[in-house]
């Protein structure tokens, strides 16, 4: 990974401004879709695709690449927007979201579109298969990265925490587990349906290195995937504390945008706070 | 008579045949593929040494993965190896694996096109003592209605062998089906193997009815053709080893000869051969058509020959099937 300079973290935090209105965008014309988590991991995804990842996309089957698992893939427009942003397929497709004939299903499918790494929605499969992948990657002795994308909602299925324990007997350190810590889903705020907390000593308990950040700070993600890189001795996971709807002040915080998308107006206003938004990050590194 | 062209067990019809289970054949297959390909992988939800898993984790170690009573977890860590260049296997029960784990099999393998083989053993009411929470008698039906999927279901142990290690020739999703009890051994190292095939193991000229049998069920089919051929009723036995896909085209020239069939199978009559026999006949060529397997019920703890009896599964029903298929061909004689 190349050194961050303070240029490369003004076009980082412009990509994630980018990356949302593009969000706002392809909601609008799907007219259905996952607004809150989406917004609310645009500069996680801006950093992965235009600094951590060691990626090409232009040839997305390349065997080194780094391996990004989405295992929540119903905010999966965050990473349509990325992709098509960093070069693998054409903006104008971002309009094809959840359409017929579209290779942007509503739902991400790994076999419709290159560069999707697994078929994901239904939650608590993603750090299973990504673990799947890491001892891939031992057993051929192969240098590339397993980064793995969960919400924490669905550290409410069995699954994840079968798939954390496994992880943790086997010491598999070459896989950093990000979770979107936005203390929302369907229902309302985790800790009223299903209290998560305390997370981290859970983790900690289930013999894995915690790193815990504000996930919409770019220069502290990349600092905190630096540190787990650093870490040998076992899996690492990356507690990112993101506000959903982030940038769009009427989406922030309110669970009831976790799995809608913003009818016309709502996106003309989204849109003209995410141009202001833009001019902030300039006039903030000058 | 047995087939001649097959290569058959001579010994089929000794009372000293041999007889194993054909979870054996799939540990020995697997034994067969770890020494010939460094990707195939086998990982198991704490069920090593009953899945026969255990030879395969003492040879080859560093590819076996030892999963905990995890069956989700298993298969989408299998459905990671698998579009990461490596060939794995998930050796449970059948009533977890695809019971339990059904949804993460269909979206993380099947769906997701992973090279995985998901072997369910312990199927039928085979599984005997342990009882109807551990006898899979469903697994036919929840896997062969999923697209893009290959279901082999071997009649002993060689041909389990055989399934095994053709099963990883396949570039995608399989699901294989193994028994825990002993059976007889009905094929030899000879009797040819393909995946799609339906052969046909006894045969007769102008057969009354066919007979279609899968799994170990095969050697009762063939018992009750060898028994119906001395009182007069000819028939053709036919193996359906691979349940999906289907071989279309001898389905219809074993319909076309004997205009009458009878399914049988260690599996519920819906969804699973009797199932997939019906959608496929009234299709293509309706015929008159009897189904021997569990009819819509659960069974219970008991000995697989006590509870072949009790449930109405063995060589007797057969035979009665067959002849009542035969009179309801004729139905105005």
């Amino acid at each position: 990974m190349e050194l961050l300079t303070e240029q490369k973290l003004i076009l980082l935090e412009e990509n994630a401004n980018k990356i949302r209105s593009l969000i706002i965008e392809m909601l609008l014309e799907a007219g259905s879709g996952h607004s809150a988590g989406s917004l609310g991991m645009a500069d996680i995804f801006s950093a992965f695709y235009f600094h951590v990842l060691n990626h090409d996309p232009k040839n997305p089957n390349r065997p080194d690449r780094d391996r990004l698992i989405l295992s929540n893939g119903h905010i999966c427009p965050v990473r349509y927007a990325a992709m098509a942003l960093s070069g693998y397929f054409p903006i104008n497709e971002l309009k094809t979201l959840r359409k017929i004939n579209s290779r942007l299903q509503g739902h991400p499918h790994r076999t419709a579109l290159p560069g999707v790494e697994t078929t994901s929605g239904p939650l608590g499969e993603g750090l299973s298969q990504a673990i799947g992948m890491a001892l891939a990657a031992k057993l051929d002795d192969k240098k590339y990265r397993i980064y793995c994308v969960t919400s924490d909602g669905e550290h409410e299925e069995g699954n994840t925490w079968e798939a954390i324990m496994f992880a943790g007997k086997l010491k598999i350190n070459n896989l950093t587990v990000i979770i979107d810590r936005n203390n929302i889903q369907i229902d309302g705020f985790t800790e009223d349906v299903m209290p998560l907390e305390p997370l981290k000593r859970k983790y900690e308990s289930f013999n894995w290195q915690v790193l815990e950040i504000d996930g919409n700070n770019i220069e502290m993600f990349i600092e905190a995937i630096n540190e787990a890189l650093a870490i040998t001795q076992g899996p690492t996971v990356i507690i990112a504390n993101t506000i959903p709807g982030k940038g769009v002040d009427f989406m922030e915080k309110d669970y009831h945008w976790h799995g809608i998308p913003p009818n016309q107006e709502q996106a003309k206003k989204a849109l003209a706070e995410l141009r202001t938004l833009q001019g902030k990050i300039e006039s903030e590194h000058q | 008579m047995l087939n001649p062209d097959l290569k058959l067990n001579p010994k089929i019809f000794d009372i000293d045949a041999e007889k194993k289970p054909t979870r054996d054949g799939y540990g020995e297959g697997l034994v067969f593929l770890g020494g010939k390909n460094p990707d195939v992988v086998v990982l198991t939800a704490d069920l090593s040494e009953s899945t026969r898993c255990e030879e395969f984790q003492k040879r080859f170690p560093r590819r076996f993965f030892e999963c905990g009573v995890a069956e989700q977890n298993m298969a989408a860590i299998a459905a990671g190896l698998g579009v990461s260049g490596k060939i794995a296997f998930i050796s449970s029960y059948a009533a977890f694996s695809p019971g339990k784990n059904w949804e993460t099999i269909r979206t993380t393998i099947v769906y997701n096109n992973s090279n995985v083989k998901i072997a369910g053993h312990h199927t039928g009411i085979m599984t005997g003592p342990d009882g109807a929470t551990h006898q899979a008698t469903e697994d036919l039906a929840i896997t062969r209605c999923w697209p893009n999927i290959t279901v082999l279901v071997p009649c002993d142990s060689l041909e389990a062998r055989k399934s095994t290690i053709k099963s990883a020739d396949v570039q995608g999703p399989v699901y294989l089906r193994f028994t825990r009890d002993k059976s007889p051994v009905i094929t030899t190292e000879e009797t040819p193997f393909e995946i799609g095939k339906i052969q046909r193991f006894w045969i007769s000229d102008k057969p009354d009815a066919a007979i279609l049998a899968t799994g170990y069920m095969l050697y009762y089919a063939i018992v009750a053709a060898f028994e119906l051929e001395k009182i007069g009723i000819k028939s053709i036995v036919a193996n359906v080893s691979t349940l999906k896909p289907l071989d279309k085209d001898t389905l219809i020239s074993l319909g076309k000869e004997a205009r009458a069939l009878v399914t049988v199978e260690d599996h519920q009559t819906t969804g699973g051969l009797g199932g997939a026999a019906a959608e496929f006949y009234a299709r293509n060529l309706p015929l008159p058509m009897e189904f021997v397997g569990l009819k819509d019920t659960f069974a219970e703890s008991g000995s697989p020959s006590e509870l072949i009896e009790k449930y109405g599964m063995g060589t007797k029903d057969i035979k009665e099937a067959v002849k009542k298929v035969i009179s309801r061909k004729y139905p105005r004689s």
